[in-house]
């Protein structure tokens, strides 16, 4: 491949009010090829939603530039679409239509109202929803929120899928299934993903490649992990693996040892 | 997958006593109440809720039937409205031309006003509300005179727009919708600005065109302050139109109170008041309830 399928260039962004200028991310460049999946993690402050949301075009980077397909990122659209940390499901809409809601905009032209159905149905069924898909937000749990919201994403048919911390708010074992859940979806659908993450094992078992980021202010990529790891992942078999224990520890290391988070910074 | 076997196998089976036994030892059937128990809990409720407000009436339908029970009482007692009203009671609906109309079409009449003005006021409060909402500088162009005018009593408008119109009519219905347009304004522009902006990244990632994110998102999401908007603008409508029909005169529960007391009928004045205060009642309930319909769901998750 000798085009990179999304890249960041030297994308810088900050943050002034009044004559304070507070730099959060310095020189981020990357190239993500198409298909990989790529985790960004780093402690909390260090401005990755910061760097997720200029890639979703919801921010506008201070300097630098986003391509995707070649095409320059400036404004948010469905070809990269987001799960939000907090799901961000409309609470008046069930969890069909907010699917639909989706779907409808984005096929309005290309496919008839009997496919937006199916094509919503089927973004359901992938997430194991079609039981609670007349069900209001409030009725049910979080990780099924979670779930309507990855279905929502994925329904846009987006070219990245760009991941706010998205098991964050679930608990580990919710947390464990979605991963899961994340990974065969993956697989099966050979998805681009960027994921913001503080987990370091969710990092690991998901990832191709982990970008780790140094600590704010003007955080910049401190260091680009490989995971060589056969895909399909089982979780259990990788607690004894080398190299996810390798990865891992790289990671910890990065993190703990050389990156340690500095309350007063 | 071995390892979850390897593990379950460790596991020493629960099963290790067998299950106590027990003879089985047959009671006399209950003696079957008169209301099943969910039906007298049931009545029990709604005895509780029905009851106190009827003892809290009749209490002061007695103490007024006492303190006006005097022949040189200036005020009629109960047993003496219903007495001189019986007529108005018991036949709302004649008609004998000109302004001599049973009760229920004054009620119709005012309405059928205040249906119009508040209709209005609601559409374009709306309209304005969403506008102050979503824009920074119409809040600050706007704002201010919104605060100015709507302190202005509802009476105070009816001379000039009698002026502009040059007719009773839509002086009135102008007077109810300048009433009802402020507290919707307000409260829709609180509830626009309250939107949270992960609706309004849904809204930029899906790129809903501005009908779309106005019908999709900013309506429902603001639906429950537009409602207390609505519930508080339907209240002070027809707080106005009593007052305001009772200066243009015509046909309407306003100007028949001012009609009777004009002409010393001083029960009539009771009776309209009753209905007015029920009108206005279930005006109020319909909107809360409309609001309790639209709004369902509408609440944070």
């Amino acid at each position: 491949m000798t085009k990179p399928f999304l890249k960041i260039e030297h994308v810088e962004k900050s943050f002034s009010r009044g004559a304070m200028t507070n730099e959060v991310l310095k020189d981020i460049s990357m190239e993500v090829a198409q298909g990989e999946f790529i985790s960004i993690i780093g402690h909390s402050g260090c401005g990755k939603s910061t760097l997720l949301n200029i890639v979703a075009g919801l921010t506008q980077a201070t300097k630098g530039v986003v391509f995707l397909e070649g095409k320059v990122v400036d404004e948010p659209g469905p070809d990269r679409a987001v799960v939000f940390q907090n799901h961000s499901l409309l609470p008046w809409l069930t969890a069909y239509e907010n699917v639909a809601l989706a779907v409808d905009k984005v096929f309005a032209r290309t496919k008839s109202r009997a496919e937006r159905h199916e094509w919503t149905m089927r973004q359901i069924e992938l997430v194991n929803m079609a039981h609670a898909k007349d069900r209001r937000p409030s009725e049910i749990s979080g990780g099924m929120k979670q779930r309507i919201g990855i279905a929502r994403a994925l329904a846009m048919q987006p070219k990245v899928l760009l991941l706010d911390e998205p098991f964050g708010a679930l608990d580990a074992l919710t947390r464990t299934h979605l991963q899961d859940q994340v990974m065969q979806i993956q697989t099966e659908l050979n998805n681009t993903v960027l994921m913001i993450t503080h987990d370091v094992d969710e990092a690991v078992l998901l990832s191709d490649r982990i970008v780790m980021m140094t600590n704010g202010p003007s955080a910049r990529i401190g260091e680009i992990l490989d995971v060589p790891l056969e895909r399909p992942r089982k979780r259990l078999e990788l607690v004894s693996d080398r190299t996810y224990i390798a990865a891992r520890a790289a990671v910890l290391k990065f993190l703990y040892e050389r990156h340690r988070f500095v309350e007063a910074a | 997958m071995t390892q979850t076997a390897a593990a379950a196998s460790n596991v020493t089976p629960l099963k290790t006593t067998p299950p106590a036994s027990a003879t089985v030892v047959a009671l006399p059937p209950a003696k079957k109440p008169f209301f099943g128990p969910r039906t007298k809990t049931r009545l029990m409720e709604i005895a509780a809720v029905v009851i106190p407000p009827l003892l809290t009436t009749a209490a002061l339908l007695l103490l007024w039937e006492m303190l006006c029970r005097s022949p040189t009482a200036s005020l009629p007692a109960p047993s003496k409205v219903i007495a001189d009203t019986w007529e108005l009671i018991v036949n709302p609906f004649y008609d004998n031309g000109g302004n001599d109309k049973g009760l229920g079409w004054q009620l119709y009449a005012s309405l059928k006003r205040v249906a119009l003005g508040y209709t209005l006021a609601a559409v374009g409060g709306i309209a304005l509300g969403a506008l102050v909402g979503g824009s920074t500088w119409a809040m600050r162009g706007l704002d201010p005179v919104f605060q100015v005018l709507r302190t202005i009593p509802p009476l105070a408008w009816l001379p000039l727009s009698l002026a502009a119109f040059r007719d009773g009519e839509p002086s009135a219905i102008f007077v109810i919708f300048i009433t009802a347009i402020w507290p919707v304004i307000i409260n829709t522009a609180v509830g626009i600005r309250n939107i949270p902006q992960d609706y309004k990244n849904v809204a930029q990632v899906l790129r809903l065109n501005p009908f779309e994110y106005f019908t999709k998102i900013m309506l429902p999401a603001a639906a429950p302050y537009i409602f207390t908007g609505l519930r508080i603008g339907i209240g002070l409508s027809w707080l106005a139109i009593v007052a305001a029909e009772m200066l243009i005169g015509g046909v309407g529960i306003g100007f028949f109170i001012w009609d009777a007391w004009n002409s010393s009928r001083i029960s009539d004045i009771i009776l309209a008041l009753i209905y007015v205060g029920a009108v206005g009642f279930v005006l109020d309930r319909i909107v809360a309830l409309i609001a309790v319909g639209v709004t369902r769901g509408t609440a944070n998750a």
